[in-house]
């Protein structure tokens, strides 16, 4: 599915609609993103295979951090735009991207200290009437409906996650693992076409890693398109379909694993020119 | 006797709601709102002027309360960029405002003589007893009635969206919450009961002035909130009735102190204040009623 592997030619990169002949989910085009004067982002440009698992790969500095920034709604970009499902999302707040389906993981597990497992996995769920203020003190019979409905899918979740033990438990008390699996079982609950994760498996033990590694298959093979920003290569080999290699701000190649393992300028990015 | 205990319940009652009100915008939502005082007291004029032009006790109770939430509004939309001691400085400069303005403003609010002959509901019909039971039995339902409504919010998915925003509101944004239409309506909701305190105060009191909406008593409803246990409504109310039953009791207790004037008895008191203060922080850091983790409802098997 994926033809190119060289050097991301602007153009094609951007063009929206298509990610080497897929339909696309995500369509970065020409992003610009500057910090004092520095371009963390200098016209980036890829389009996602939609359904797939995509990895986003890059040194140091790349600008990974900042294009997930960028594209989940916490910064906005100086130029260029962001497609999702193939309409404009350019700097729409974070929560109006989570009704349309797009959410996002943390590098550090984040959570609200003083809510419990269950809490975290209910906050999550979309479209509910008793958050609505004059709605909630009435708790009416559409509120309550949808309360005991995504209640089901909660516990449904923490099962699968193997969390049912711990749903009382205020997320602060839970180890570093235990942090990232509520991270996947509460963006689940928020009904995702596509998850950004930013290193799902920084600070994770082998075991647990590969635990994750099998949810996300499980989650993709759902339809639910990832995107994931990860330093360790075996795992990007062993999941994604489709990877984005970053460099500077910009594009550098687009391509299976394979393509762009074996491409000389990703080699240099890495690891620097022979001189 | 019995008119000075009815009167503090009315007091109590006055600074429940008060607690409510700064339990629903710190404890829920985490604003932290020093100028409650400066609501407190909007509603109070607002009320004052509205009955003292003919309009009846329900409406005047009505207009202090909008007044309430769109001085809510407002501080909410100057403040959006703030959190934290910033919002509280902020708050705090509102509050003194509100009095500054009560005071100098001699044409709306006759400055620092106050208004006074503010319609008091009863007093003429039933008598000074009468009227003392009437108001504690009315503003303790009152309190009833909000605590009910604000507890309700406090376990509707509401309140749970509203802890997100206290906990991590950036993170609560893409949980997928409206973070602004939260803090914007928490705050708002607080600024009216705050308001509504205010007004039956006013009535209840029949005369108010700049001096009545002093700083003080935020500080003494953050003691009632933080004694009675932030994040839970309950609390804030069981720490409002505590704090006026010590400060009432305190009175006579400076006063068996021997050797001492009364500028120093009222000191003394102040002390007093404080001191708890520490000694409840120090013992029970989340208050008597601390907030709790609602229990997940049971897989069915």
């Amino acid at each position: 599915m994926v033809q190119t592997s060289l050097p991301a030619d602007r153009a094609s990169a951007s063009r929206p609609g298509t990610a080497g002949g897929a339909e696309s989910v995500l369509d970065v085009v020409d992003v610009t993103r500057r910090f004092f004067g520095m371009a963390a982002l200098d016209g980036v440009g890829f389009s996602l295979p939609a359904g797939r698992i995509t990895g986003l790969i890059g040194p140091n500095g790349a600008g990974k951090s900042t294009l997930l920034n960028v594209v989940s709604g916490l910064l906005r970009p100086d130029a260029g735009a962001v497609r999702f499902q193939g309409e404009d999302i350019t700097g729409l707040k974070p929560h109006r991207l989570a009704a349309r389906g797009l959410t996002r993981t943390f590098q550090i597990a984040r959570g609200f200290p003083k809510m419990s497992v269950f809490q975290h996995l209910m906050l999550y769920g979309p479209r509910q009437p008793g958050e609505r203020l004059l709605q909630a003190p009435m708790w009416s019979r559409t509120a309550r409906d949808r309360e005991a409905e995504l209640a089901e899918r909660a516990l449904a979740i923490a099962g699968r996650l193997r969390l049912s033990p711990l749903l009382d438990a205020p997320v602060t008390a839970l180890s570093g693992g235990q942090k990232k699996l509520v991270e996947i079982g509460r963006t689940l609950m928020a009904e995702p076409r596509m998850i950004l994760l930013d290193e799902p498996m920084a600070g994770v033990n082998p075991s647990l890693g590969a635990e994750i590694a099998a949810h996300l298959q499980a989650l993709n093979a759902e339809g639910i398109s990832l995107c994931l920003v990860e330093h360790d290569m075996a795992l990007i080999r062993q999941l994604c379909h489709h990877v984005v290699v970053m460099a500077e701000g910009r594009t550098l190649v687009t391509g299976s694993f394979e393509q762009v393992a074996a491409n000389a300028e990703v080699q240099e990015a890495y690891l620097g020119r022979r001189h | 006797m019995l008119s000075y205990l009815l009167f503090s319940v009315t007091i109590g009652g006055i600074y429940a709601l008060l607690s409510l009100a700064l339990n629903l915008a710190w404890g829920g939502a985490g604003l932290v709102n020093l100028g409650l005082a400066g609501f407190f007291g909007i509603g109070a004029y607002a009320t004052a002027l509205a009955t003292g032009a003919g309009a009846p006790l329900a409406i005047g109770l009505c207009v202090a309360m909008a007044a309430g939430v769109l001085a809510g509004l407002a501080i909410t939309g100057l403040t959006l960029r703030l959190r934290d001691d910033y919002l509280a400085i902020v708050t705090l400069g509102f509050g003194e405002i509100v009095r500054l303005v009560a005071l100098n403003e001699r044409w709306l609010t006759n400055g620092a003589d106050g208004m006074s002959g503010i319609l008091a509901p009863g007093k003429a019909a039933l008598g000074v007893v009468g009227f003392n039971q009437a108001w504690a039995g009315g503003v303790t339902l009152v309190v009833l009635l909000v605590w009910l409504l604000l507890r309700r919010l406090d376990q509707s998915p509401f309140g749970r969206a509203l802890r997100a925003v206290r906990e991590d509101q950036e993170l609560a944004g893409f949980a997928g919450k409206p973070v602004l239409r939260l803090k914007y309506q928490a705050f708002a909701l607080s600024a009216a009961v705050a308001a509504l305190a205010g007004a039956l105060y006013a009535h209840y009191q029949s005369y108010i002035s700049p001096d009545h909406f002093q700083p003080l008593i935020t500080i003494y409803i953050f003691l009632a909130v933080t004694a009675g246990g932030i994040g839970r409504p309950v609390g804030a109310v069981l720490g409002a009735y505590c704090v006026v039953a010590f400060l009432e009791a305190t009175r006579f207790l400076a006063a068996v102190v021997p050797g001492i004037e009364a500028v120093q008895v009222a000191a003394l008191r102040e002390a007093l204040v404080g001191l708890s203060l520490l000694l409840v922080l120090h013992l029970r850091p989340k208050g008597i009623l601390p907030e709790r983790i609602p229990p997940a409802p049971k897989a069915p098997s």
